[in-house]
């Protein structure tokens, strides 16, 4: 039997039109609210027209699992998303130290880790993203190292919002952007 | 209550006392948000000194309110309200972005603000913790400074407040400009770099009250819904209906920038002397491919996300950054003043946004001082050296900063462009009232009606309680999708009118999904509208204290509108006077005035408005 094929969630911010819709579809989906703060996935807009959807890269090596001091966090075999378990996770914070991007972030009510789980492999951000249209998020195949021997380094996309914002509005706005954060 | 969050913060500035106010269900039910309730809670505080209160004193009350709709139906907004100090009346102002979200996920509803803080302040809003701070830092700064700099404060103080809850998305900001600081009469609330409330000058009403910025994050979730299963439904409904519609997506309103002028000759060109032109120069085409550098932008839950932001590339105005000009500061921030290209465009209309001005009121006035400089009631040195030729991008975007400040002709001009005219009137000893476009001292949206090819008509500003806010015209029949009436809804609702065009009743249907109101059209347009026009129509006419407006004289076009045409496939066209009057009289009638357009005893009777029928009587039959 050939491994199970991991998705993963290609983000193109220059396309992103800050609608937060992913946002909404996202707590809707995991929350049955409309709620920003407990969305897995936020828009941050530390500059206007720089909209950065934020969410996990699912990167190699898993810092955050092996941050985690409870074994809240674990792997996904089938879709290769980080999973929570709301009742062994203390909030305690120590994966978003670990997370070289801060992606967790702590439920507002609840004390436990917010991290994305692909919506168990049809994430709902991506579907309402293209069915809008805009196409900022998109699902690919990652690339497995046991059939192609190497995989992407999907930890570069593990940045800050910060980080990827100052690069960002450098391709927006030039060099007028540097002084607009 | 479903929809709302079920309270409202009461700050008063001047004894920095907050306190939270709550609405019974029937006032809700009644005024819905937004607008209505605005126009209610003026009414109810104010309405008995009504003409003594001064729109920039100490006693005007701010009122910022979103809708029980404001999140749920897709493009929330919210209303920025209180006694205006263009109309000295009501208007209920709406503005996109995220702070009704943050506000109603902090638990509240709206902010009620009244009295005026000793020095230059902020408030911020986190959760149920209100504080009123210093805002010395970012006082005299423009919009782009000051979002930064609150931006990056806002995070750093959550982060410092709660450092183990993770990367802070930042906070939502309205704040005003220098020129709402400085009580320029034509600021606007600003949000982002270039969303504004424009309508009605209550930058200006920030500014008096010392209040340069207001500061929210809201970590719960939006309230509760009757049925959150038909909201989902219906959002799904009303979203994939605009993803049909790719063409406004594509263009949003900047296509009109040519068509508006090309087509249907209704566009404003030096101060409204033409309605035409055929300038390709200025064509969609050119702003997408020279100046758009993210083709679709938009604020909480759009499906359409109409705007672009631009950025001119080359030339003297090259670096200038925007969102990419909608129609209407196309119009005023470019044909208006003869300026004709993309990147002068975006550079003027980022200027105005800077400085916190209302690109429409502002580009109107800069167009009217324009006209009297080529008339030479205005001279060179009347304006301070600056030479006002049609055109000169450079020579427009000094006298918005002189403006600003109020500096020289600056300080009369910042009056707006009616009382402005109504100044250099006197000063000049020459009449120049028929060169000013107004309607009850707000510059008229860029939609002309001398062609009769545009959605205005001849009563559209002449009797609308919003004045000259294209965005709720009156149209008779009342009960009609594009009445007055009808926009009473989307201000009180509070949300983006343009993601209706497609689906005009699932509005109703959004209203009882989310707070289980079966309110029909019925009900809201011989009843529960009509309420809220006839009390924003009697804060209209009692006005005050500069200005008091009769409806005989001042329910009128600008006289420009009654002089044809000159040039164009629609030349010669123009307002028949006998016409309008007709108009006039069938409009007044379906609102239920009398013959001299004020509310009659019977129709506030049966809107159980006794009270203001009382004042009415007393003060102005």
């Amino acid at each position: 039997m050939s491994p199970q094929k991991h998705i993963w969630i290609v983000r193109d911010y220059l396309k992103c039109s800050g609608c937060r819709k992913c946002e909404i579809a996202c707590s809707l989906f995991h929350e049955n609210r409309i709620w920003p703060e407990a969305s897995r996935i936020r828009v941050f807009m530390l500059v206007p027209g720089a909209e950065v959807p934020h969410l996990c890269a699912q990167c190699e090596g898993y810092p955050c699992v092996e941050s985690c001091p409870v074994d809240a966090l674990t792997v996904s075999k089938k879709t290769g998303a980080v999973q929570v378990d709301k009742e062994k996770c203390t909030g305690c914070g120590l994966c978003i130290g670990a997370c070289p991007g801060r992606v967790p972030h702590i439920h507002p009510t609840e004390q436990y880790a917010l991290i994305c789980d692909l919506c168990g492999g049809k994430p709902r951000c991506v579907e309402v993203c293209q069915k809008g249209k805009w196409g900022a998020l998109r699902v690919v195949f990652k690339a497995d190292e046991r059939v192609s021997g190497r995989s992407r380094a999907y930890k570069l996309y593990a940045l800050t919002p910060e980080e990827i914002t100052r690069d960002l509005i450098v391709n927006l706005y030039g060099e007028a952007g540097e002084e607009l954060i | 209550m479903r929809g709302y969050a079920g309270k409202f913060i009461e700050v008063d500035l001047s004894t920095e006392n907050t306190k939270n106010v709550t609405f019974d269900e029937n006032v809700l039910r009644n005024y819905i948000g937004g607008r209505g309730l605005a126009t209610k809670i003026l009414w109810d505080r104010l309405g008995h000194q009504w003409e003594n209160v001064d729109p920039l004193g100490p006693e005007n009350i701010l009122l910022i309110l979103t809708g029980p709709l404001t999140g749920f139906f897709p493009g929330g907004r919210i209303c920025v309200s209180g006694k205006s100090p263009q109309s000295n009346g009501v208007i209920g102002s709406t503005v996109a972005g995220e702070f009704p979200i943050e506000l109603k996920c902090a638990g509240y509803d709206g902010i009620i603000i009244t009295g005026k803080a000793a020095k230059p302040s902020y408030l911020l809003i986190i959760d149920s913790q209100i504080e009123i701070r210093d805002a010395s830092h970012v006082w005299g700064k423009n919009g782009k400074q000051t979002l930064k700099l609150l931006t990056k404060e806002g995070r750093e103080d959550l982060q410092r407040r709660f450092p183990c809850y993770g990367e802070w998305k930042e906070p939502a900001i309205l704040y005003i400009g220098p020129a709402g600081e400085n009580k320029v009469r034509m600021a606007a609330v600003m949000a982002k770099w270039t969303h504004a409330a424009g309508y009605g000058g209550y930058g200006a009403v920030m500014g008096s009250k010392n209040l340069k910025a207001l500061v929210a994050k809201g970590t719960g979730p939006l309230p509760e819904v009757d049925d959150i299963e038909q909201v989902k439904a219906l959002i799904d409904k009303v979203s994939e209906e605009c993803y049909g519609d790719d063409a406004f997506r594509r263009w949003g309103t900047g296509a009109a920038g040519y068509e508006v002028g090309a087509k249907s000759s209704s566009e404003p060109v030096r101060n409204w002397q033409e309605e035409w032109h055929n300038q390709q120069s200025f064509g969609v085409n050119r702003f997408e491919q020279r100046v758009w550098i993210k083709r679709c932008w938009g604020d909480f839950g759009c499906p359409i996300t109409c705007l672009k932001i631009a950025m001119s590339k080359v030339g003297p105005f090259k670096g200038a950054i925007g969102d990419n000009p909608d129609y209407e500061l196309q119009a005023y921030l470019g044909t208006n003043l003869g300026i004709f290209t993309p990147e002068e465009n975006v550079y003027l209309s980022s200027v105005i946004d800077d400085l916190g001005l209302c690109g429409i009121q502002c580009g109107n006035l800069l167009g009217f001082a324009g006209e009297l400089y080529q008339r030479g009631i205005l001279t060179k040195k009347d304006l301070s050296g600056i030479e006002l030729e049609w055109g000169d991008t450079k020579a427009f975007a000094a006298l918005a900063e002189k403006i600003t400040v109020r500096e020289g002709i600056g300080d009369v001009l910042a009056e707006g462009s009616y009382r402005a005219a109504l100044r250099i009137q006197k000063m000049k000893g020459k009449n120049v009232m028929q060169y000013v476009v107004q309607e009850k001292g707000v510059a008229l949206g860029a939609h002309g009606i001398r062609s009769g090819e545009d959605y205005t008509t001849d009563i559209s500003y002449a009797c609308s309680v919003q004045a000259g806010d294209h965005t709720s015209v009156a149209y008779e029949p009342i009960d009609h999708g594009d009445s007055e009436l009808t926009m009473i809804l989307h201000d009180s609702g509070v949300y983006c009118w343009f993601n209706t065009f497609e689906l005009p009743e699932v509005k109703w249907d959004f209203i009882k999904a989310v707070t289980g109101w079966e309110i029909g059209p019925e009900e809201w347009y011989q009843t529960t509208a009509l309420r809220i026009l006839h009390l924003q129509r009697a804060l209209l006419l009692l006005g005050g204290p500069d200005i008091r407006w009769k409806p005989r004289v001042h329910d009128d076009n600008p006289p420009r509108f009654y002089e044809p045409l000159p040039s164009g496939p629609y030349a010669g066209k123009k307002v028949d006077r006998a016409e309008f009057e007709q108009s006039r009289k069938e409009y007044y009638q379906a609102a239920g005035w009398d013959e001299n357009g004020i509310p009659k005893a019977e129709v506030l009777k049966r809107l159980g408005l006794e009270e203001v029928d009382k004042v009415l009587e007393e003060k102005m039959r």
